[in-house]
């Protein structure tokens, strides 16, 4: 083997830590993709566009001379109000119909945002810098940039206070309540329709945080928002809906193939070897399944 | 009977004759004219899966793809090194004459139709045992991964493109070569209309149908369902295979991602145009096709920069407010045009109950 990874196992610690720091961040966009799966059975490809347009206000902050970490508060605060009001004019539309409704209609919604980002923030990589340095390991052999390890701990403590929001709060408990029989909640008297625009409030906030966080240690650029519906995507079909555990695992586990990845088949084949995984579960899944059909039988 | 076969006869032959003398008519249009030939066959052989079989795929862009790589790489493959042509971006260096041209494309083409055809029965039983969304999602992976594999692979061009063999210097006629295009989408439209109008009259299409109805009932009832739906899935990736080799040799550029493996557009607008025009009918995805393209044509430049977010709105009302589409529509409207005939009792009834 020829590979540099196998040459230099310190490279392995390397692409691990970056892996299960990155897979955090991924878990978080996936929770919120759990959520609004479980309660308002939507599928929402637009999930990747709403992180990267949370990035991009982390980034305007950025450019007005805000440190861009303050972007973690205020970018959910206002990616919650855009959520609200793609609800309100689209999605509240799409809930209780079929599922590929749901999935064009947020395609049509994704390239709508893709364009409008082009057009307001430009077509380059852009980069909001944190300015928090590196920390270097083993020898100075291993980087770690400290705006990673910023990221991992705003997204675990924000998960940590969402699970307990859901499990405390009136509206944390209507939206479980909705997201098991969503009838039978109506009929005890919860509003689903505020319940449902607030879940797909609190997705896009998820996805504001997330996307700041994204600003700070990767990139932004309008078009690359797909991946990150197709990632936290695959992290629900492995984790299942509601299982937060599961989804952290499962998202470092996506973050520590896709390092991997990046260092065996090349950096250009990287979304490709993503988008390919997220085939081979499918079809993993798929023959998983008709097997226990079988046996069933 | 006969009558209604007479008014077809007319009504086909006035289309043929109309598609044969449109290049002469509009000179200036065949560049749009071949496109429009290619997207009706596009939504068309989407709407073999999406309408008639209830899977909505976003992974027939694949096979157009890939015919659109294979045409152009056998025929540049047939006569020189494709390595170094795609390194010297296909310039000056080797120039084709007009036989190896002609030559090179109708071999190119038979491998873009044949390849894809059997990539489609390869991967169909694994694919196509997926139900509902998981198959649109996965599908959907399966287009986007082929466009940034294809973008990786050095052979055929990776992220600079691929110049596909220039149309033979030797053919003076400036028209030349917009006649030919033209006339391989026609010939490729009658073609596909021809065989997907044979299905609609044959027991295949009943079986598709019983599968988007309710696919464990029609197991039930004794139908190898995945066998059909495999047979239904090559059938579309033959034509679109074919759409694409053509659409490449038109083009003269392909790009992994913007041109060959186009989810954003390409992919996009198959399913737009079937749903558009009324998936699950013979003549939906064709007039939605011819609509989608003269309005995209009229506005696109009118817009100039918004045609993304016009296009973004385009979908989602269409979607939300009308998934059935203008046949769709039409059939609710005239339901008598359709065949469909409705007890007098029964409509009275219903008003009554409202």
């Amino acid at each position: 083997m020829d590979f540099l990874i196998f040459k230099a196992p310190i490279l392995m610690v390397q692409a691990s830590l970056d892996g299960i720091l990155l897979g955090i961040l991924f878990a978080l966009i996936a929770y919120g993709m759990a959520l609004q799966w479980g309660v308002m059975n939507i599928i929402n490809i637009a999930q990747g566009d709403l992180v990267i347009l949370g990035g991009y206000i982390a980034y305007t902050m950025y450019l007005a001379g805000i440190h861009p970490a303050w972007g973690v508060i205020v970018s959910p605060i206002i990616m919650f109000f855009v959520g609200w009001a793609l609800y309100k004019l689209v999605i509240n539309k799409v809930v209780d119909r079929d599922l590929f409704i749901s999935i064009l209609a947020t395609f049509g919604i994704a390239i709508i945002f893709q364009q409008l980002m082009n057009f307001i923030f430009g077509a380059d990589v852009v980069v909001a810098q944190s300015e928090y340095g590196t920390t270097m390991l083993f020898d100075n052999s291993v980087t770690l940039p400290n705006s990673k390890i910023f990221s991992a701990v705003v997204s675990i403590l924000y998960a940590i206070a969402l699970v307990i929001y859901m499990k405390k709060s009136r509206l944390g408990r209507a939206i479980r309540a909705t997201a098991q029989n969503a009838r039978a909640a109506k009929i005890l008297g919860v509003d689903t329709e505020k319940v449902y625009a607030a879940t797909f409030g609190i997705n896009a906030a998820l996805c504001g945080i997330a996307g700041a966080l994204i600003a700070i240690t990767l990139t932004l650029h309008p078009y690359v928002g797909l991946p990150y519906t197709v990632r936290s995507f695959m992290i629900v079909i492995v984790a299942g809906l509601g299982n937060l555990p599961a989804v952290a695992i499962s998202g470092m586990g996506l973050g520590l193939f896709e390092e991997f990845a990046d260092y065996i088949l090349g950096t250009e084949f990287r979304i490709g070897a993503v988008f390919m995984l997220l085939v081979f579960i499918l079809v993993y899944r798929r023959f998983k399944l008709s097997k226990k059909r079988e046996y069933l039988k | 009977m006969d009558k209604v076969k007479q008014k077809d006869l007319i009504l086909y032959s006035g289309l043929i004759i109309l598609g044969l003398a449109a290049p002469f008519l509009f000179p200036g249009f065949k560049v749009q004219l071949t496109i429009l030939c290619v997207l009706i066959v596009l939504a068309m052989t989407w709407n073999l899966q999406g309408g008639e079989m209830g899977y909505n795929t976003f992974g027939n862009i694949l096979f157009y793809g890939l015919g659109m790589y294979l045409t152009a790489s056998v025929q540049v493959g047939m006569f020189f090194p494709l390595a170094e042509w795609t390194e010297s971006g296909g310039e000056k260096t080797f120039v084709h004459t007009t036989s190896q041209y002609f030559q090179g494309m109708g071999v190119g083409l038979l491998v873009a139709a044949l390849v894809p055809t059997i990539i489609a029965g390869a991967i169909g039983y694994a694919i196509l045992g997926l139900r509902g969304h998981y198959f649109a999602i996965c599908t959907l992976g399966l287009g986007i991964a082929a466009g940034e594999i294809a973008g990786g692979i050095e052979i055929i061009g990776a992220g600079q493109g691929f110049t596909t063999p220039p149309f033979p210097k030797d053919i003076v006629d400036p028209g030349a070569r917009g006649d030919f295009f033209y006339f391989l989408s026609f010939v490729l439209l009658i073609g596909t209309f021809v065989f997907i109008k044979w299905i609609y009259g044959s027991r295949f299409k009943l079986i598709l149908n019983a599968i988007r109805d309710n696919e464990d009932k029609a197991e039930a009832m004794g139908i190898q369902t995945m066998k059909y739906k495999i047979v239904g899935w090559m059938v579309s990736a033959f034509f679109a295979g074919l759409a694409g080799g053509i659409m490449g040799g038109l083009i003269g550029y392909i790009d992994s991602t913007d041109v060959a493996f186009d989810g954003r557009e390409m992919g996009v607008f198959m399913v737009l145009m079937a749903i558009l025009g009324g998936k699950g009918t013979l003549w939906g995805p064709v007039i939605g096709a011819t609509l989608f393209h003269f309005l995209k044509e009229g506005f696109w430049t009118l817009i100039l920069g918004w045609q993304y977010v016009a296009l973004g709105v385009l979908i989602v009302v269409i979607v939300i407010y009308f998934p059935e589409g203008l046949m769709g529509w039409l059939r609710e409207k005239y339901p008598e045009r359709f065949g469909e005939v409705i007890d007098e009792k029964d409509r009275k009834a219903q008003v009554e109950l409202k």
